[in-house]
């Protein structure tokens, strides 16, 4: 018999990540994510795993990246200010392929905005937050069993591709409370990062030999010794200005997401096998979706879902196949439309797009759906 | 019986700022162009300053069995 | 073909350096290495942290772990490797900007939390790798690029703002000096709490011309002779003290260590 625990979005998050073998935690308090903070708090020595609370939310995620450096899976969980904060380190991570997870709980901005409020302000942020090319990952969870599944799937994909992986969640995850059946031991996969066999007499540590995407190297303190920085490098790690070398490792860096968007993307399909509608929507906003659908299923109107889980990178194939169905798509989100923006990219003259956005801090309700579906 | 010690340059790596030349005791160095050259090495004293000075590790001492 | 010093702690492949004819870094990057040397610590478990500027390119030369991270950020990345990895030895470099400007937060509280780490920075008085900013440990009234008619800003003492903070060990040591430096870094790492080393580095290139410092073998005498010993300091008045390096260890106070603490709450649960 399975446990069934009643939980927060936030603490359903913490105990996904220690599930995943996450053993470093570091962070600042912002409301609504701090519960995170508090969970790891509580948590982490529990399990022989390490919390700590930095001077700031850009010293959490340099802390974060530096414990990963060593081989340990490693959190840190902010908020919209802290989430502009953290992208200095967010790319760093992702040109020197440092694995780790960084869970933005939205709230609503700009600014300090309303801390307490729902909001999914930031889906572009995540994308184009730090500077210069580079790729990620974007997951966001619409229910407390998605905030503690989905963030062992970051985790894995985070190891499997070494790369930063942003868990998207929002107000309205964080804050609820449902009932997760709780994963039993061995029951969810659980990805560690591949390493050399002999890191003393192992090669380069940045090589890509044979066309691989993803770098295979020891963590610190196993007898590599090689150099991890910022700046564009060689094999070795060392810091070069070699255009070619930064054109292929950028490039490198971008592939390795996109030849594995297979394996990456996860999204959830809804009553779509007769509908003309297709309302996409995502995290928290889903909710209300869920609601809206059923009623106006209920009134004989074929309207369906289209949920990516995984939202950056996008699932755009599978968009696109639905655009081709449907007469209309209704992109749902808690905020001015920022995938919507995705959405009207990859849908172009298929089909019809419609808005339902929400910036004043509540939230998007079922009968606002349904009216806006009602919409001629 | 202790090794001697000897004097190596390696003007590779000689970016000729003239720090060793300039805190040597006994006057051994000296730029030659915009290396360092040993214009005196009768007179050195095996110190070491020299080494301990170089920004650029490109004076050293060795000992004889390892030159 | 290099010293066996320099052939067992440096990538020898990426040397010369980077750094300009006479900088202080190469010989305060040396004094480093003798000191890991002169310990007799594992390579494969000492881990080098630096910031950005021109101090912190030591990473990529020096044959540890290494991690050249952001600006300002060393200690944070330090403090992340130092917390899950107590029993790696943790080096962080950094420069008078990077350590006090831009990561001056990170110091303060890295002292504050006494984490094992020894902090060593390279302090040359400006910033180098953008071409001779005023730093904010730029003496009062000396020029940098953006300090064209001198500096209106009082400097800061690292080490003492390291002190009051919290650090349970401080010195000060000097490019010329390579034997003190060497000695102090040593005993940096030796110290079991946060410990901190001012290295008094020289910028011919941009501090030294900008200010007419001479060559950078001027700016090695000026270390030289106006370098006072942190014992004889302490029977001098604030004016004689004006424009001079007080060296030596300047500072040493006891604190649990924090990793050591963490282990004692982990201890707790493993009962």
């Amino acid at each position: 018999m399975k446990q069934v625990k009643l939980m927060q979005g936030n603490e359903a998050c913490v105990e996904g990540a220690l599930y995943a073998g996450c053993r470093f935690y570091a962070g600042y308090p912002i409301t609504p994510s701090t519960e995170i903070a508090e969970g790891c708090a509580v948590r982490m020595p529990q399990v022989g795993g390490r919390f700590i609370q930095m001077e700031d939310e850009i010293a959490s995620c340099a802390a974060a990246i530096g414990a990963s450096a060593a081989g340990t899976k490693s959190m840190t969980a902010t908020s919209g200010p802290g989430f502009s904060l953290k992208q200095e380190n967010l790319g760093y991570a992702c040109l020197t392929e440092v694995p780790f997870v960084l869970v933005d709980v939205q709230r609503a901005g700009p600014s300090t905005g309303l801390p307490t409020s729902p909001s999914q302000g930031d889906m572009m942020q995540a994308k184009w937050g730090t500077h210069g090319d580079h790729p990620i990952i974007a997951i966001a969870p619409s229910t407390v069993e998605e905030c503690y599944k989905l963030c062992v799937r970051c985790f894995n994909l985070s190891e499997k591709y070494r790369t930063p992986v942003l868990f998207m969640m929002d107000e309205i995850v964080g804050h609820l409370r449902e009932s997760v059946e709780l994963p039993e031991d061995g029951e969810l996969e659980v990805i560690d990062r591949a390493a050399p066999a002999d890191p003393k007499n192992a090669g380069p540590a940045y090589a890509c030999p044979n066309g691989e995407l993803v770098p295979v190297m020891a963590p610190f303190g196993q007898g590599q010794r090689y150099n991890i920085t910022g700046l564009i490098h060689t094999d070795d790690g060392f810091p070069t200005n070699s255009n070619d070398i930064a054109d292929s490792q950028v490039r490198r860096l971008i592939r390795k997401i996109e030849e594995n968007r297979d394996d990456i993307i996860t999204y959830e399909e809804k009553d779509l096998e007769d509908a003309d509608t297709c309302i996409v929507c995502y995290g928290g906003t889903a909710r209300s979706v869920y609601s809206a659908v059923e009623t106006l299923r209920a009134e004989g109107k074929k309207v369906g879902i289209f949920r990516p889980i995984t939202v950056w990178p996008f699932p755009e194939k599978e968009l696109e196949a639905i655009s081709g169905k449907v007469k209309r798509i209704v992109v749902a989100e808690h905020n001015d439309g920022q995938i919507l923006l995705e959405v009207q990219r990859v849908v172009k003259d298929n089909c019809k797009v419609d808005f339902i956005g929400k910036i004043n801090g509540t939230v998007i309700t079922p009968d606002e759906i349904v009216a806006k579906v009602k919409e001629a | 019986m202790a090794a001697k010690k000897q004097l190596v340059i390696n003007t590779k790596w000689c970016k000729g700022c003239g720090v060793c030349a300039a805190f040597c005791p006994r006057g051994v160095l000296a730029l030659k162009g915009e290396k360092i050259q040993a214009v005196q090495p009768e007179s050195c004293i095996r110190c070491g300053l020299c080494e301990l000075r170089c920004p650029d590790y490109a004076i050293y001492l060795v000992e004889e069995e390892d030159a | 073909m290099a010293s066996k010093l320099i052939d067992k702690y440096f990538r020898e492949a990426h040397l010369p350096h980077i750094w300009c004819p006479g900088c202080g870094h190469g010989v305060l990057m040396r004094d480093v290495a003798q000191a890991v040397e002169n310990l007799g610590l594992d390579k494969d478990k000492v881990v080098l942290v630096s910031g950005i500027g021109c101090s912190s390119r030591a990473a990529g030369y020096m044959d540890f772990n290494t991690m050249h991270t952001t600006h300002g950020r060393a200690l944070a990345f330090a403090t992340g490797i130092k917390m899950a990895h107590p029993e790696l030895e943790v080096i962080v470099i950094m420069g008078d900007g990077d350590a006090s400007a831009i990561g001056g937060n990170h110091l303060i509280h890295a002292a504050r939390r006494n984490i094992g780490i020894t902090a060593i920075v390279f302090n040359n008085d400006i910033y180098g790798m953008t071409g001779g900013q005023y730093s904010p440990t730029t003496p009062y009234g000396e020029k940098g690029t953006t300090a064209p008619y001198g500096n209106i800003d009082r400097p800061f003492d690292i080490p003492k703002v390291a002190e009051a903070a919290g650090a349970t060990y401080t010195a000060r040591g000097t490019a010329y000096d390579a034997r003190l430096t060497t000695k102090l870094i040593e005993e940096g790492i030796r110290h079991k709490g946060f410990s901190i080393i001012e290295c008094a580095s020289i910028c011919p290139t941009y501090y030294g011309r900008k200010n007419k410092k001479g060559s950078a073998v001027d700016m090695y005498t000026w270390q030289k002779e106006n370098s006072i010993p942190a014992a004889k300091a302490k029977d001098m008045t604030p004016e004689e003290l004006e424009g001079k390096l007080v060296v030596g260890e300047l500072s040493r106070s006891e604190f649990p260590e924090l990793t050591e603490q963490y282990q004692k709450i982990i201890d707790k649960f493993q009962k």
